[in-house]
């Protein structure tokens, strides 16, 4: 196998590491955020987190994978934006501590105050990385300062700019919708119509932010000028299927309505991709300095060992996830008695 | 403060941290694993008691190992990133694929365990914990070949252009000798830290006569291996020595503290240094006994830290090779008396279980011993790292060298004050539940029920 076709299959893989990362956290997130909202009993509360309670650890490792992988296939890109966005990635650590150990900690002390306590670090480590995830991958599309030698040169608020502060709340506004749907379809009794009412006023949020994304993008970005790969209709579709949903939650077909935000999240990741590819990390301060797959990459020896590990286990660790969904199928009721603690 | 000094401290408080925690998930899983298979073989309701507070214990543990473990994978690119440029082509590999293979594994079947009781066949549920179990330590197992590999690195090639290690032999990578003898001494460590965890509790409920025949089985189980993992610990811990002695020499003798080339070499009880750390000023000394430690036999030459920092200098040019002694010295003294104590205490119980352990007196003081695997770990960690120093990558990189250029002081300020802070909380609520539970005993249940808590604060009903 050639060395540009390693490096553009390892491009490939990663993006998959993050579309399913933000396809499968997308509704933990959302579910996170909103379990102070819709749950108000503590059973129902309970009920919310059990939508996700076996998956969401799972789920995260997407994110370490997508880490590691960049580590080991482009180390200059991860070492470039894991130093160079240093505070917003610790903010988002931070929120995935305090929300993996709330999941398992809020139950196992009866006062009330340490449950909410601990739903309340739930929803607020559920949007910290929602938004910061939204603002990081905004600032990558419209280009940051990097100098000649890969060197960061911004601060924090570099990227605490109007376009990157759309894409984190587009990104938290969608997110939500998704949890909303994905909680109308596991949930069941008065849960179920509370979070219906609740869809509704989402979607309106997140059409409307995401619209402003859009308009932003063509504004920002450079893409009109200097298209990566031409998305086509990729965009539009994304789009259209976040318009799509609210004729889905009108009639109350949920499967639907989240396969829409569902295809949405994804078709928005893949057209990012496309318009990024080859470059990684694209450079304000001079376009020439952007980092690439062919500049970034490791050897061509270690893609091609990694290309046979991944190639061998991905299938395996995709069959064993999707087969604890199947197992975990069934709807959430808020009765006692079948609540797992 | 400057950002090296900060990134430091930073990198090896977190660390550390997540270690107080790994130990024990790698060891107590078997544990949970074989006791709920004995269930299922004997239908004895003790055994699935058993599994169900173990299991308690185990996941309350397992939840910080987790979120603190997700800082590590991070922040070598953040604040280690020359590192990365330098090491990417190998170090990330084994990274990769420890997510790849091990952290997918581990926590979709814990899930699955967790959740799963009465939902899937009991052999579904049986198995994911074996699963979940065998993930952990085959995250510990590509980790330390990570690790390894810094300590010694191989399978490379420097590349010309870049100056940077290339890999060139993957199988070399994976057969490093120096990740495998740091897995059989953790996974070994982390049985001994689990089978002290569960003698200690176990001896706090069997004072007080809370289901004695719950706690004595447990007690004499983890009796057993505990002796073995011991004697595991102490064997592969000499072998490591003698690796040590041919491949970082500066290691094994800041270890001893032998500052001149001995043949054969002294092993010291107790050294007194000056205030610089680089010079002795008094010290007693058995003869022979480091030559035994270090090559199998009473006498052969070993270097000395002179010796070592003048060849030093020369190879790699002016500097300090010598890594803080002290520290060193005093780390592989602990793990080493705890060892051996370890192993005493496991004979000493399996002894007493033949007679009426319930009424011996010193019983009430055996909870204590949880303390020892964890100090002995926590040592065995600083010695095998700052045992390295000024080495990031023995030999080729120094941590000098590896820190990210753009941080300032105020960013690390604010992320160092940040983890400790939310560390703190977090081993504050970690404490107060293991401690809860433990003592609780076998008879509550792995949640307290629902009913008690009335609607909650911040929801309007
Ligand atoms: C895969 C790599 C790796 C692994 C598994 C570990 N370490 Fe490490 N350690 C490093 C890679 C490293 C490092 C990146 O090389 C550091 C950072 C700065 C340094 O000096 O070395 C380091 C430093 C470092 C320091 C500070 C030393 C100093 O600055 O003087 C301590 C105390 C530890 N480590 C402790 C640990 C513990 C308790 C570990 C068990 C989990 C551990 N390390 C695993
Ligand atoms: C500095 C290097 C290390 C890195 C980058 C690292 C990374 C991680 C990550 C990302 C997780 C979370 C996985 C999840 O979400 O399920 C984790 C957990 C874990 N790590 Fe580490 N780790 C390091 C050191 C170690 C070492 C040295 C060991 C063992 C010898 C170890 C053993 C474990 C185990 C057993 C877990 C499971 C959770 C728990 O501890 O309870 N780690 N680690
Ligand atoms: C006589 C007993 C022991 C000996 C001779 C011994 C020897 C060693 C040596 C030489 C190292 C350093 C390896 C390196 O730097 O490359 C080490 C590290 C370590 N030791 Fe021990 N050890 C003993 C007992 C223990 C005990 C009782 C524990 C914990 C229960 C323990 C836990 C560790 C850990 C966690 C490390 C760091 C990881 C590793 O190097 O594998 N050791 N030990």
């Amino acid at each position: 196998m050639s060395y540009q076709f390693l490096q553009t299959l390892w491009f490939v893989l990663i993006a998959i590491l993050w579309i399913g990362f933000y396809f499968l956290e997308g509704f933990d997130f959302g579910v996170g955020m909103l379990l102070p909202f819709v749950g108000k009993k503590d059973v129902e509360r309970r009920a919310i987190i059990n939508t996700i309670g076996s998956v969401w650890d799972g789920n995260e490792v997407w994110l370490l994978t997508a880490g590691g992988a960049t580590f080991a296939a482009f180390p200059q890109w991860y070492a470039t934006m894991f130093s160079g966005f240093y505070l917003a990635l610790f903010l988002l650590l931070v929120g995935l501590i305090i929300r993996g150990v709330a999941f398992e900690y809020r139950s196992k002390d009866p006062n009330p105050k340490w449950r909410s306590t601990f739903d309340w670090m739930i929803a607020v480590g559920s949007f910290l990385p929602a938004l910061l995830l939204g603002t990081a991958f905004a600032n990558l599309a419209r280009g940051v300062p990097i100098d000649a030698k890969m060197m960061y040169t911004g601060n924090l608020f570099t990227l605490l700019n109007p376009y990157g502060l759309i894409g984190g709340l587009a990104t938290v506004s969608v997110f939500l919708l998704h949890g909303a749907n994905f909680l109308g379809l596991k949930l069941d009794g008065e849960l179920r119509e509370r979070v219906h009412a609740l869809s509704t006023k989402l979607y309106i949020a997140a059409a409307v932010i995401t619209t402003l994304l859009l308009i932003g993008t063509y504004i920002f970005t450079d893409i009109t000028s200097k298209l990566g790969i031409n998305p086509g209709i990729t965009p539009i579709a994304a789009y259209l299927a976040l318009l799509l949903t609210i004729f889905f939650i009108n009639r109350r077909m949920e499967g639907w309505a989240f396969i829409m935000t569902a295809l949405h999240i994804v078709l928005t990741q893949v057209t990012f991709f496309l318009l990024m590819f080859p470059r990684v990390m694209i450079s304000s301060t001079n376009p020439d300095f952007s980092l690439t797959i062919y500049n970034a990459s490791s050897s061509q020896y270690t893609l091609s060992v990694m290309s046979i590990i991944a190639l061998i286990f991905v299938p395996i660790v995709l069959a064993y996830q999707g087969w604890t969904y199947y197992m975990f199928r069934k709807r959430i009721t808020t009765k006692k008695e079948s609540l797992v603690y | 403060m400057d950002p090296l000094t900060l990134s430091r401290w930073q990198f090896g408080l977190t660390t550390v941290y997540h270690f107080l925690f790994v130990p024990l998930t790698l060891g107590l899983g078997w544990f949970v694993a074989y006791m709920q298979t004995r269930y299922y073989q004997t239908k004895d309701e003790t055994f699935h008691k058993m599994a169900k507070f173990w299991g308690k214990l185990f996941l309350i543990n397992f939840a910080i190992g987790v979120v603190t473990g997700i800082v590590q994978e991070f922040q070598f690119g953040m604040n280690w990133s020359e590192y990365s440029r330098f090491v990417g082509d190998i170090f990330g590999a084994p990274l990769a694929i420890e997510a790849l293979l091990a952290f997918f594994l581990e926590s979709t079947f814990l899930g699955i365990w967790i959740f799963g009781e009465g939902k899937v066949p009991e052999k579904v549920h049986l198995a994911s914990i074996w699963l979940a179990a065998i993930g952990s330590n085959l995250s510990a197992l590509w980790i330390l070949l990570a690790n390894g590999w810094m300590q010694h690195p191989v399978g490379y090639v420097i590349d010309p252009v870049t100056g940077r290690p290339m890999l060139n032999d993957f199988y070399a990578l994976v057969t490093n000798p120096k990740g495998w003898l740091f897995f059989f001494h953790t996974i070994a460590s982390g049985l001994a830290t689990a089978s002290f965890l569960i003698l200690g509790v176990s001896a706090y409920h069997i004072v007080r006569q809370n289901s004695v025949t719950l706690f004595k089985r447990s007690f004499q189980m983890a009796a057993i291996v505990g002796l073995v993992a011991a004697a595991l610990v102490i064997l592969d811990g000499h072998t490591q020595g003698q690796y040590i002695y041919q491949t970082q020499p500066m290691k094994m003798a800041s270890i001893e503290a032998l500052w001149n080339t001995e043949q054969p070499a002294s092993f010291s009880i107790l050294t007194i240094g000056d205030l610089s750390g680089k010079k002795e000023v008094w010290s007693l000394r058995l003869p022979a006994v480091t030559s035994f430690l270090a090559c199998n036999n009473f006498n052969c030459a070993v270097r000395g830290v002179y010796d070592i920092q003048a060849q030093y200098q020369q190879q790699y040019g002016p500097g300090d090779y010598i890594p803080l002694m002290v520290v060193t010295y005093w780390a592989f003294r602990f793990m080493f008396l705890i060892g051996f104590l370890m192993a005493l205490l496991a004979i000493l119980f399996l002894f007493a279980l033949r007679k009426d352990i319930e009424k011996a007196k010193w019983m009430k003081w055996v909870p204590w011993v949880i303390v020892l695997p964890y100090i002995a770990n926590i040592s065995g960690w600083l010695l095998t790292e700052m045992g390295r120093q000024p080495w990031i990558v023995q030999g080729l990189l120094k941590v000098q060298d590896a820190v990210s250029p753009n941080l300032t002081t105020v960013d690390l300020l604010i992320s160092l004050i940040g983890y400790v802070v939310v560390y703190g909380s977090l081993a504050a609520a970690d404490f107060y539940l293991m401690r809860k539970y433990a003592i609780a005993g076998a008879d509550v249940p792995m949640q307290e029920s629902v009913d008690v808590a009335s609607p909650l604060v911040g929801a309007q009903d």
